[in-house]
This record gives C-alpha cells, sequence and structure tokens, in this order.
C-alpha cells in the first residue's frame, strides 16, 4: 500500500504540474484514528498529505458529479477510484451525471478494507473482483483476493428461509433503529437526484426530517426500490450507518431478484446495456408464479 | 346472541382503464357478484401504479393490493403493463422479504371481455386474503403501533 500510496502521489504530482487537471480527488487523513477522508488537492505541494491505506473506505465517484461540473477553464479532474467503486462511476458515466472527458480516472490496487475495529469490512468479505472498468489507468495493478469470500447473497438467503413473521419481526428490529440521518443516501453514488423525493423544501431546518408518518416508515423501501437495478452493490450504506442497520441485505434481495427474474445484471460495468426496470422483454417471468410459462404453480 | 360476522378483507385493486377497469364493468353489468371490499382505483395504465401507491395502500389499511391490466402485448400505450410487471414483480418479492406474505400481493392480466375472469379473480383474492387475516405489518414498521 506505501508503494500505492507514492505512485498515487508521483502521477498526480505530474498531473497538477502540467496542468492537465485542475485537481486531484484523493483521501487525507482524517481526524480520527483510521480514518481517511475524502480531499480536493489542488497543488502538487498539498499532495504531501496524500493518505491511502487499508482504511481508506470512501469512495470518490460521487464527488464527481459535482467536481466535473466546474468550468476551471475546461480542465479535467484527477480521481482515484478503488476497484468497487470504478462500478459506481460507471453507473454515474451511463446516466450523464458525469461527463466522461471532464475526468482522468486512474485505478487504484486494493487490497481489502479494514474498520476502525481492525476487521475486513462486510462488503469486502463479498467482494464483487479486483477488475477495474472505465478507466484511464491503473495503479499497482490488480490485487488479489486473499480471504475466504463470502457469497454475497447468504445473508439474503437467510432472511428468505423465515417465515413472513419473522422476516417482519427481523426487519421491525433492524429498521426501528433508524435516526434518518441521511447518511446512507448521502453516501450512495446511485442516490444523487438533484432533487430528492425526500427533501422538503420550503420547511427551513426541517427540510431533512420526515415529512410524515408514511416517510418515516417507508424510508428505506422507498429508498432501496429507487436504487433497484441500479444499485452497484458497494456497500457504502451499511458501512456508514451510524445505527448499524444493515442495508445492504434489502438492495442485495433486489440485485438476487433481478438476477433471478430478468437474467445476470451488474449495474456500472457497462456502459450500454439498459438497467433492468428501464427495459423489459416480453417473455418476463409473471409476477407471483414460479415458471409460469412451464405450467408453474402460484407462490402464494 | 352474538353475531358472528366473518372477517372482510379490505383490498385495494388497480385497474387500467381500458382493460380491466372496463372488465370490472362488464362484471357488474353482467350481474357477477365480487366482493364488495374490493375498492377498485382506476388508473391509466398499469404502469401508473408508482410503487409507493401500494405502500401507502398497505399503510392506510389494504389487507391485499392486486394489480389488473391489459394482457402482455395488448397495452393501450403498447410496452407500460411490461414495465408494470417488472415492478410489481421486484416490489412484491421485497413485501414478501420484508414480511407481507405473498398472498396478499397479486398482478392479474383481465381484458375489456373478461367480465367472467375479473369476477372469478377477485373472488379468489379476497378468499386468500382473509385466510391471511388483517394486515397491519407495512404501517408498522417503525414500532408505532402494537401489532393487533
Amino acid at each position: 500500500m506505501q508503494n500505492v500510496r507514492e505512485l498515487m502521489i508521483k502521477k498526480a504530482g505530474e498531473m497538477l504540474s502540467s496542468g492537465e487537471v485542475y485537481g486531484v480527488l484523493a483521501w487525507e487523513r482524517g481526524d480520527f484514528a483510521c480514518d481517511q477522508t475524502p480531499a480536493l488537492f489542488t497543488s502538487p505541494e498539498s499532495l504531501s498529505r496524500l493518505a491511502y491505506d487499508e482504511f481508506t473506505a470512501p469512495m470518490l465517484s460521487k464527488y464527481l458529479i459535482n467536481e466535473a461540473k466546474k468550468p476551471n477553464e475546461g480542465k479535467k479532474v484527477m480521481v482515484f477510484l478503488k476497484p468497487c467503486d470504478t462500478y459506481n462511476f460507471g453507473h454515474l458515466l451511463s446516466e450523464h451525471k458525469v461527463e466522461r472527458d471532464r475526468v482522468y480516472a486512474v485505478g487504484v490496487a486494493c487490497s481489502g478494507i479494514f474498520s476502525r475495529e481492525k476487521t475486513l469490512l462486510e462488503k469486502c468479505l463479498a467482494c464483487k473482483g479486483m477488475e477495474f472498468h472505465h478507466c484511464d489507468e491503473v495503479i499497482g495493478g490488480e490485487g488479489k483476493i486473499t480471504w475466504d469470500k463470502l457469497d454475497r447473497f447468504a445473508g439474503v438467503e437467510m432472511i428468505e428461509s423465515m417465515t413472513p413473521s419473522e422476516r417482519f419481526e427481523f426487519w421491525r428490529g433492524e429498521l426501528s433503529r433508524c435516526i434518518r440521518c441521511n447518511a446512507c443516501r448521502n453516501v450512495c453514488p446511485v442516490c444523487s437526484c438533484v432533487k430528492c423525493v425526500f427533501d422538503n423544501p420550503g420547511s427551513g431546518v426541517m427540510s431533512k426530517s420526515n415529512a410524515d408518518e408514511f416517510e418515516e416508515n417507508m424510508f428505506h423501501i422507498i429508498r432501496a426500490f429507487h436504487v433497484a437495478g441500479r444499485c452497484t452493490d458497494c456497500g457504502e450504506c451499511s458501512r456508514v450507518c451510524p445505527r448499524n442497520i444493515p442495508l445492504h441485505l434489502l438492495n442485495r434481495k433486489f440485485i438476487k431478484d433481478v438476477n433471478a427474474l430478468f437474467g445476470p445484471y451488474q449495474a456500472g460495468a457497462s456502459l450500454d446495456d439498459a438497467s433492468p426496470l428501464t427495459s423489459y422483454s416480453v417473455n418476463d417471468p409473471e409476477p407471483g408464479y414460479k415458471d409460469k410459462a412451464k405450467g408453474g404453480e402460484r407462490v402464494a | 346472541m352474538p353475531v358472528e360476522s366473518a372477517f372482510q378483507p379490505k383490498i385495494a385493486a388497480f385497474c387500467c382503464n381500458w382493460c380491466s377497469y372496463a372488465g370490472a364493468d362488464l362484471a357488474g353489468s353482467s350481474r357477477l357478484s365480487y366482493p364488495a371490499d374490493v375498492k377498485i382505483i382506476r388508473v391509466p395504465c398499469s404502469c401508473r401504479v408508482n410503487p409507493l401507491f401500494i405502500l401507502r395502500a398497505f399503510q392506510r389499511g389494504a389487507d391485499g393490493v392486486i394489480i389488473c391490466g391489459c394482457h402482455p402485448g395488448d397495452c393501450h400505450y403498447t410496452s407500460g403493463n411490461y414495465f408494470a410487471r417488472r415492478r410489481a414483480a421486484l416490489l412484491f418479492s421485497m413485501l414478501d422479504y420484508l414480511g407481507v406474505e405473498s398472498g396478499r400481493t397479486r398482478v392479474e392480466w383481465v381484458s375489456a371481455a373478461e367480465g367472467q375472469k375479473f369476477a372469478a379473480t377477485m373472488n379468489d383474492f379476497a378468499k386468500t386474503v382473509a385466510s391471511l387475516g388483517k394486515c397491519r405489518r407495512i404501517g408498522d414498521l417503525r414500532c408505532r403501533t402494537s401489532e393487533s
């Protein structure tokens, strides 16, 4: 990692001095132990503060939405992307939230990210792979998964095997802890609508709070549905949740269903694929039936 | 003597204007009976049904929600019901995952000529929902009320 960090500083320094980019989106030391925080570097001298290690969890692609829009004499912004973040980057490109030719994307090798408690993050245990997508260049090469990989859908299958009452009790227990801090929404690269249904403009300091009981109850279901078919499964929502709600279990349920019903799909991997909910096939399965075409039974 | 009244489930039926709503009309004018607790909500197309409508219906006390539209391929707007079908498949699966039994949600394609099918579908659906009892789960995801 130390080596990768030096290569990153070298590359960023070259790009800044040559004037090819106006700034570099990377990480610097945060306020707490084992805490790296996103930062924009605009001069080669400031690059000594650049940090990259096994605790560098935040994703940078979401910051591109604003950074790539700034005029800055048409200069590009340089960004470092970890392998899973390149899917987010691809997703933002495919929804035209980021202009590709305003960004110089550099993939950086990752060898798994650790939490403050020095354990591998859940999202890394179920790593999607170390390939880079949509990058201009890659520093440090493709990493290797050196740990026992968890099945991404094991948690979802565990809940599916419960009875409906158990499932409800499980989710009520989890979702009741939510304090509506909006961290999951704000960190999500997919959740970046200019106007969000959960904002209540005109209500001053209350603009981010629940408008009514419906919103309070449904926040997580609505959010999960809004990112259904678009979620890249980067796992940031669960990581940032201060109440440790396993939000990835909602998103992965949708991903599992999409894969099973409409064919394998990975959001952000390709710029040309239509997302599952904005396309259809005449042969889609009927809701509520198991293989209706083959004379399957109603699931109820 | 106390009168034993059977549980009557509240059902929200989203019917598309062009097929299923006309199918319901035909069921009525053909003097076919279906439970009075099926509340029909007319929508321009089955794909007008925002997933939030369904969540809202459950939160406001519906025990079951059914979406009816034109048969695949017959949509008045060419492809609306194909989109609705994908959305409903995902949402209903998610509701099941959260603990709302899959018997409480249904998608059925009913054409304007299928009054018989409309009545039969509603009778069958009402029976299934009645057997599952009241649904207070969606409105209670955050522990606001105790489940009755």
